[in-house]
């Protein structure tokens, strides 16, 4: 059989089935935040995310990952809430903003981390997971809520398609258009939030915002129409999700992660140095 | 009561945080204040190539490799915008993900058993750094991490003082510096590598979080109460210091990470700032 000359054993499967599932969705969705220059933003809301899978431990000690999640995925909606409201408020750059969330949410998870080894109960390696990602022990049902929350993202993208589309190149035109823009951005930032926390047990905080912008960074170089860009970004997500776990898994030492973020980026240094109309060739 | 241990590891928070808070001023006046994050995680790449060359942990040389990692890191960054094919963020974004993760396979693949991982990197552990001494002649001179830093804000220190009029005219009015023949260049160049500087030496002690905490709250802060560079430049060291004292107070009250409780501590000096600045937001949003 074609599975077992690829070395292929049930729990690889199943890791693949769970990281292609992650890598389409992130591409697809990494494409809006690509457009919107908001690429950082993956890596912002998926530290901010960390100090509210801890507090989720500690209010409930629970040990069922997709909890814990929901606690980081409260988070990370606060952070981007205190982004908006610091840009609103203050005449500090984006970048210094989105920095400041970022380094204060972690910090603060790293507090909380530490309170929570103190816990009896404690399993230091449940949250440690989150830190770095760690596939190998992703369950079938955990597959079946990965799966279930990229049904969502997609079903919402392709229902609000077209005001998506608008918002994205002119938010003005939106508002002209009688849309408001303040609810499709809500919206696209929820499904941002979404794909984070379903993502932040595969690869984990640090490697999360890769998953995002490398697979729409490198579709933008073969397309100008959002709808091929956005398909071939779920595309070179999924490859690239493959790939990394498929080496991961068959040679010794390489972890997910990284492996992935590494297949992920020669696509798009392909992209970069071959698409035919932007690439130099 | 107050230990000589205690007081080193104080000691060392607080120069950490200056030596932080002094390129992230010019950072934050320039927009460019996520390079500190991409920079102080793609070091881990440039610690373990020179490892596997030289196979000593403690080698200077390290520090070395890390720093060229770092400015490497920019210039890809900067390489891949010039190209005009992806924006500043995303470039930021896909650049350093990568030299992290490079780092990360080589350490699992040949370095697993060197105390050398990516928790180091990313977390750091303020409290052992006092047990790493440097023995000159047989006499104990204080912890290693305390020199270290102590270089580091040393070259802050003096790169700022020697080109404070050129850094400021290339921060605010590049082309008036190409006019008087300051190439805004090479002062990028110079803080860049100034960033790397600090952050290869901060984050054995700090981490790499808390150097990004260290290096754009501080500034952020005193962004929002002063219109004046030298006024920021000042008050920024002082929210650095007093972060770094009333962090480790409250980290060894309450038992906690150390790294953690300094940068969550900005986050508490940045939020009164905040509440007190008269910083609103006018109509000069451009």
């Amino acid at each position: 059989m074609m599975l077992s000359w690829l070395n292929i054993d049930y729990t690889l499967l199943l890791v693949l089935q769970g990281a292609a599932l992650l890598g389409i969705t992130a591409g697809a969705l990494g494409s809006f935040a690509l457009l919107r220059q908001q690429s950082l933003l993956g890596d912002a809301i998926s530290h901010a995310a960390l100090p509210g899978i801890v507090l989720m431990f500690l209010c409930t000690h629970s040990k069922n990952p997709w909890v814990l999640l929901c606690g980081g995925a409260i988070a990370g909606v606060v952070g981007v809430l205190s982004m908006n409201y610091l840009c609103a408020r203050t005449t500090l750059k984006k970048d210094a903003i989105l920095g400041i969330i970022l380094s204060v949410f972690f910090g603060l998870g790293l507090v909380l981390m530490t309170v929570a080894q103190k816990v009896p109960t404690s399993n230091q390696a449940i949250l440690n997971k989150f830190l770095f990602g760690n596939v190998a022990t992703l369950l079938p049902e955990d597959i079946v809520v990965i799966a279930t929350i990229a049904l969502l993202i997609f079903a919402v993208l392709v229902l609000c398609w077209k005001e998506c589309t608008v918002y994205v190149f002119d938010p003005v035109f939106t508002h002209t258009l009688g849309l408001r823009p303040v609810i499709i951005e809500t919206v696209l930032t929820v499904l941002l939030v979404l794909a984070i926390v379903i993502g932040l047990q595969t690869v984990g905080v640090v490697l999360m915002s890769t998953m995002l912008i490398a697979p729409a960074a490198a579709a933008r170089q073969w397309t100008t129409r959002l709808v091929h860009m956005v398909g071939l970004a779920a595309f070179f997500g999924g490859c690239a999700a493959l790939a990394g776990v498929y080496v991961s898994g068959v040679v010794d030492h390489v972890p997910t992660g990284p492996a992935i973020v590494v297949a992920a980026s020669g696509i798009v240094l392909f992209s970069l140095l071959c698409a035919p109309q932007r690439g130099v060739a | 009561m107050i230990t000589m241990l205690q007081l080193e590891i104080g000691f060392i928070a607080i120069l950490a945080s200056i030596t932080c808070c002094l390129p992230g001023v010019f950072l934050v006046l320039r927009g460019v204040a996520m390079m500190s994050d991409a920079i102080s995680h793609a070091i881990l790449l440039g610690i373990v190539v020179m490892f596997l060359f030289i196979q000593d942990l403690t080698s200077p040389l390290l520090i070395i490799g890390a720093s060229c990692a770092g400015v490497l890191t920019v210039l890809c960054t900067e390489m891949i915008i010039r190209s005009k094919r992806l924006k500043q963020d995303a470039a930021i974004g896909l650049v350093f993900p990568l030299f992290f993760s490079v780092g990360v396979i080589l350490v699992s693949q040949y370095a697993r058993n060197v105390h050398l991982d990516s928790d180091m990197v990313l977390l750091g552990e303020l409290a052992f750094a006092p047990f790493n001494r440097l023995f000159l002649a047989g006499f104990d001179c204080g912890p290693c991490a305390l020199w270290v830093i102590g270089t580091a804000l040393l070259i802050n220190g003096a790169f700022i003082a020697l080109f404070y009029k050129e850094l400021l005219i290339t921060t605010f009015d590049p082309t008036l510096a190409t006019m008087t023949a300051f190439s805004p260049a090479v002062f990028y160049y110079a803080l860049m590598m100034m960033t790397s500087i600090t952050a290869v030496a901060t984050f054995d002690a700090v981490g790499s979080i808390m150097v990004v905490a260290l290096m754009i709250t501080p500034p952020a802060t005193a962004y929002l109460l002063t219109h004046r560079v030298s006024d920021m430049l000042f008050m920024s060291i002082l929210v650095a210091a007093l972060s770094a004292i009333f962090g480790y107070a409250a980290a060894s009250w309450a038992d906690v990470s150390i790294a953690g409780s300094i940068a969550s501590m900005t986050g508490v000096f940045f939020l009164m700032a905040l509440f007190l600045s008269k910083n609103k937001k006018i109509m000069r949003k451009s």
